[in-house]
């Protein structure tokens, strides 16, 4: 699948048969892909009797069990192709994913993830302030997810400041000064969930400042990972950074490293939303059958992006509800959705979850 | 300084190339331009013409020859 022979279709203007055609071409052609060119991934698909030659329709398709990328390693090009190895998560006691890109792979991603994200803010880069401490991305010896996803979303940066130091505490000062610099314009917050939570918006109330960020866009996701006992509800995280420091505009998007690029964002009213580059199918955990509209259940993702490694059909271990399809409120065609938890006993892992920090 | 020389100053310092592997040079092509790397080519690019380049630019700035071409938009070489 080449990206750029979709050059002008936006992120969310298909409907569902558009739609369907164009994911059972490009989905079973990465199948046949991954195939023909993982061989790890070509048994699996012989035990469960998969015919390259057949045109299957994507519901029908395989899908592999996240977990797999961090038990066996799994790549579809050649070794000296691989430009880049994202890890998840590298925290003891936990299976590390490995994801091999190759330059393509690599562009699409960064291509799609700017398609998407510029949909809902623009093509206008702007002042930029990160939640996150400039050495996690000085150490390229980790090529995490975490860094993946702060060089991605820093293109949309015009200058950029990274408000945490080393040992992940917020400098007051510096992000009080450069919100007087930009006083007048439009500035771009972006950082994980968990961090933004714990060490800015709890840092503030330490602190006791409450910086004008009236005029900000903050765009968060990854999840709340280690600090789940600390969560809080979607609306409560709003109206709690809304309280702090008067933020309206907040985008929680959901995704990982095993798909990077085709991110789903949450719109206006709330809902996550699949893109013309992604799709989710609810499962039914006792026979994986597709579930309905409203019904419980495993979140399967699809994206049209993994062509270095068999990616494009996964099983994760998070648990959501289907809520609708090309009918949102927001007016964004295809699927919206809502995530209600992990799995029982499922391994605490995700985009951004190479921070080893201590619960107090 | 010219602004050719100023633009081929920036990767020769910023990657640590020779001024005669700038022909061939490519995103991915060498360690140090990696995606993290290409953020801090095009700060150090705008601050040193004073110019903001667009998005999709970036994204399309995947050589160095490419990224003459790109930046002929923005700057008089």
């Amino acid at each position: 699948m080449n990206i750029a022979e979709l050059p002008d279709i936006q992120p969310y203007s298909l409907r569902k048969a558009d739609k369907e055609k164009l994911l059972n071409t490009t989905l079973t052609s990465l199948s046949r892909h991954h195939y023909a060119y993982c061989a790890p991934y070509r048994k699996m698909m012989d035990g469960i009797g998969f015919d390259p030659k057949k045109d299957y329709h994507y519901v029908d398709l395989m899908f592999l069990p996240v977990q797999l990328f961090g038990m066996i390693e799994l790549c579809s090009a050649p070794k000296e192709e691989i430009v880049r190895t994202l890890t998840s998560s590298g925290t003891s006691g936990q299976a590390r994913s490995l994801i091999f890109l190759d330059k393509e792979t690599a562009a699409n991603q960064t291509k799609v993830l700017t398609k998407i994200m510029s949909s809902f803010i623009g093509t206008k880069r702007a002042p930029m302030i990160i939640i996150d401490s400039e050495s996690v991305i000085k150490n390229r010896n980790l090529l995490s997810a975490n860094v993946a996803a702060i060089s991605g979303f820093s293109l949309f940066g015009s200058t950029r400041m990274f408000a945490l130091n080393e040992k992940m505490e917020l400098n007051t000062e510096l992000l009080k000064s450069f919100i007087e610099q930009h006083e007048s314009e439009r500035i771009l917050i972006f950082g994980f969930t968990f961090k933004v939570y714990r060490h800015f918006y709890k840092e503030l109330i330490k602190a006791g400042i409450k910086p004008d960020l009236s005029n900000a866009v903050l765009i968060h996701g990854g999840g709340w990972k280690k600090l789940e006992n600390e969560s809080v509800s979607a609306k409560e995280f709003n109206k709690k950074l809304n309280d702090v420091c008067g933020i309206r505009r907040v985008y929680n998007y959901y995704g990982m490293v095993e798909q990077t690029g085709s991110i789903y964002m949450e719109c206006e009213y709330g809902h996550f939303h699949t893109s013309v580059f992604s799709d989710i199918i609810i499962r039914r955990a006792h026979d994986f059958s597709p579930a309905d509209v409203g019904e419980e259940g495993i979140i399967q993702v699809l994206s049209i992006l993994p062509k270095s490694y068999p990616g494009h059909s996964l099983l994760t271990e998070d648990k959501g509800i289907l809520l609708g399809e090309d009918d949102c409120s927001c007016g964004r065609l295809g699927k919206y959705f809502k995530v209600t938890g992990r799995l029982e006993h499922a391994e605490i892992r995700g985009c951004s979850d190479t921070y080893d920090g201590k619960i107090n | 300084m010219t602004n050719i020389e100023k633009y081929k100053q920036v990767f020769i310092t910023l990657f640590g190339v020779k001024e005669k592997e700038l022909q061939k040079l490519t995103y991915q092509g060498v360690d140090a331009w990696d995606s993290v790397g290409h953020m801090g080519l095009i700060t150090e690019l705008e601050e040193t013409f004073n110019i903001m380049i667009e998005t999709d630019d970036i994204i399309d700035f995947n050589s160095f020859l490419k990224g003459y071409e790109i930046l002929s938009k923005y700057v008089t070489f």
